[in-house]
């Protein structure tokens, strides 16, 4: 049974007011709050278990290893993972990325080797891989979109004609809402013998991930945006992948044997782990995964469609309003602009009324290039959203909308 | 006036409101006052970088006095920069490098001068006091001559 105050209770940043208004939190795709049971999770373990990790006799160090090790195995659960080596923690979705261009991208590519990416996705699913490609003198391909901001399939399929050595897509775009259609879009990938990774930061918090179902190779996501700290996040990779790759950073932890002629290395997972972890927050993360099945999935994706269709139904009625990112399969974000008012101005005011939302490029930069716009301003919902906070919402939005004309 | 003087008048018409969103409302209103940049100066080259909507600011030197005509993009920036501009243009160089700006906490707009803001308000008053800067080193020249 979905209870909207009972959740809400959980999450103790939502009960302020801000500037003497009662918050309104609509940054949700830039990050979540977090609820209660992460913040004591944090607090137990420096209060408690704090003591570094795979390397201590003791006690505590034995403890805090059987946790972290325990959180692996839960992330791998959590998206249906083969085994729980094939997790890689790092701090983030961007870190994970990076690990997988700097790693697998570079033991793919060859001068000239192609990458595809698509037009929406965030700088972090874009930018390593473009300087990838200028490294080794390649080329970026990408996946256009219409519109709408749906995925031109057609166009893709010619693309991957051209062999790249990877395709990067995001599940989610952070800047549109739109829902790719991944597991298609694997699968053509597959059919050519192309490895895909996907860029999940977006979607853990919205929607169940199998990995296996999937079939991606690689899938990133930061824990913090699905309710969980900063600073934690994962790489999933298919075993083969993880195993043929070489280490991305070097230092303790990640090694086997050294000496000063040589190293031999860790085994999966540790040989992708260099230095000391953070280890409080892939504790944190587990404590958020476990919220997020607890709640389950299918009751936060009704909750938060009912969001996003009241929210589209009520601003549609404002004159002027414009929505970037109108495809069928949304997630609850909403991007717009209103007439000729400048998101910034926009975003400003709301601000003044106690609403966070996001404006600006959303870190996809090339979006907002399509569009021939400076940017958006971008709404974003989460498990705990109420209708009333739309309401609030939306009333601001047209008060400020008239400050402004 | 001074600048002083200025900051005390312009805190005063914010004192009025309590509310957070008509003081904003004020700075929409003041940016429609705001001395427009000549339009063959709304180049790049005149574009303040750390802002999120566009900036132009321009400076010109007359009579021992810095002149600052601008625009933006955007209303509320509109707002601030000719807040700046009526502090700041047609007062001396030196005193506009001497300026201090506490005033902004009163008016309820030092919010926006912590380095992430996106308004980019610390990166106009740079701006504004590069060419103050520039305009007393030029001058300090000149009369050295």
């Amino acid at each position: 049974m979905f209870d909207l105050e009972a959740i809400r209770e959980q999450f103790p940043a939502l009960h302020q007011k801000v500037y003497n208004k009662p918050l309104v939190y609509f940054d949700n795709a830039a990050t979540t709050h977090k609820p209660l049971a992460i913040i004591e999770r944090i607090s137990h373990y420096y209060r408690c278990e704090n003591s570094n990790i795979h390397r201590g006799v003791h006690y505590l160090s034995q403890q805090a290893t059987e946790a972290f090790e325990e959180a692996r195995r839960f992330a791998a659960s959590m998206i249906n993972a083969v085994k729980a080596h094939e997790i890689i923690f790092t701090k983030g979705a961007t870190e994970a990325i990076n690990l997988a261009a700097h790693s697998f991208g570079r033991m793919r590519m060859k001068p000239g080797s192609s990458i595809l990416v698509t037009a929406m996705e965030h700088h972090s699913n874009l930018v390593p891989w473009q300087q990838l490609c200028l490294e080794y003198n390649g080329k970026l391909l990408v996946t256009p979109m219409d519109e709408l901001g749906q995925i031109d399939l057609q166009a893709y399929t010619q693309l991957l004609d051209q062999q790249p050595v990877i395709v990067a897509i995001t599940h989610t775009s952070n800047a549109l809402g739109t829902i790719n259609p991944v597991k298609t879009m694997i699968r053509m990938a597959h059919d050519r013998n192309i490895p895909v990774l996907v860029d999940g930061a977006q979607a853990i918090a919205h929607t169940e991930i199998d990995v296996q179902d999937l079939d991606c190779d690689f899938f990133a996501f930061s824990a913090h945006k699905a309710y969980g700290p900063m600073g934690a996040g994962l790489l999933y990779g298919k075993e083969k992948w993880l195993e043929a790759m070489p280490p991305y950073q070097f230092g303790g932890e990640m090694v086997d044997s050294v000496s000063f002629d040589k190293t031999t290395f860790n085994v999966l997972p540790f040989k992708f782990e260099a230095g000391t972890p953070n280890v409080e927050a892939v504790l944190g993360m587990e404590t958020a995964l476990r919220f997020i099945r607890n709640t389950g999935y299918e009751a936060i994706a009704t909750h938060e469609k009912e969001l996003l269709d009241y929210a589209t139904a009520q601003l549609s009625q404002i004159p002027g309003i414009r929505f970037f990112g109108q495809a069928p399969e949304k997630a609850s974000v909403i991007s717009f602009l209103i007439s000729d008012v400048h998101p910034f101005d926009l975003g400003t005011l709301l601000d003044k009324m106690g609403i966070a939302v996001r404006t600006g490029h959303h870190c996809a930069q090339p979006v907002m290039d399509f569009f021939n716009i400076p940017g958006t301003v971008r709404a974003s919902f989460a498990v705990y959203n109420t209708t009333h906070e739309i309401d609030t919402f939306v009333a601001a939005v047209k008060k400020a909308a008239l400050m402004l004309s | 006036m001074t600048i002083t003087d200025i900051q005390n008048k312009i805190s005063e018409e914010f004192a009025v409101f309590d509310d957070w969103i008509d003081k904003y409302n004020l700075l929409v209103e003041m940016g429609k006052d705001l001395p427009l940049i000549d339009a063959r100066y709304k180049t790049n080259n005149h574009l303040i970088s750390g802002c999120q909507s566009k900036v132009w600011l321009h400076a010109a030197y007359e009579d021992g006095k810095v002149i600052f005509t601008a625009d933006s993009d955007a209303v509320i920036t509109r707002g601030i920069i000719s807040l700046l501009i009526r502090m700041y243009s047609g007062q001396k160089p030196e005193d506009i490098l001497n300026s201090d700006l506490s005033f902004l906490d009163d008016i309820g707009l030092k919010d926006q001068l912590s380095p992430n803001r996106s308004n980019g308000l610390l990166s106009m008053i740079k701006q504004m006091k590069l060419y103050a800067q520039v305009f007393k080193l030029k001058s300090d020249t000149e009369s050295n001559h």
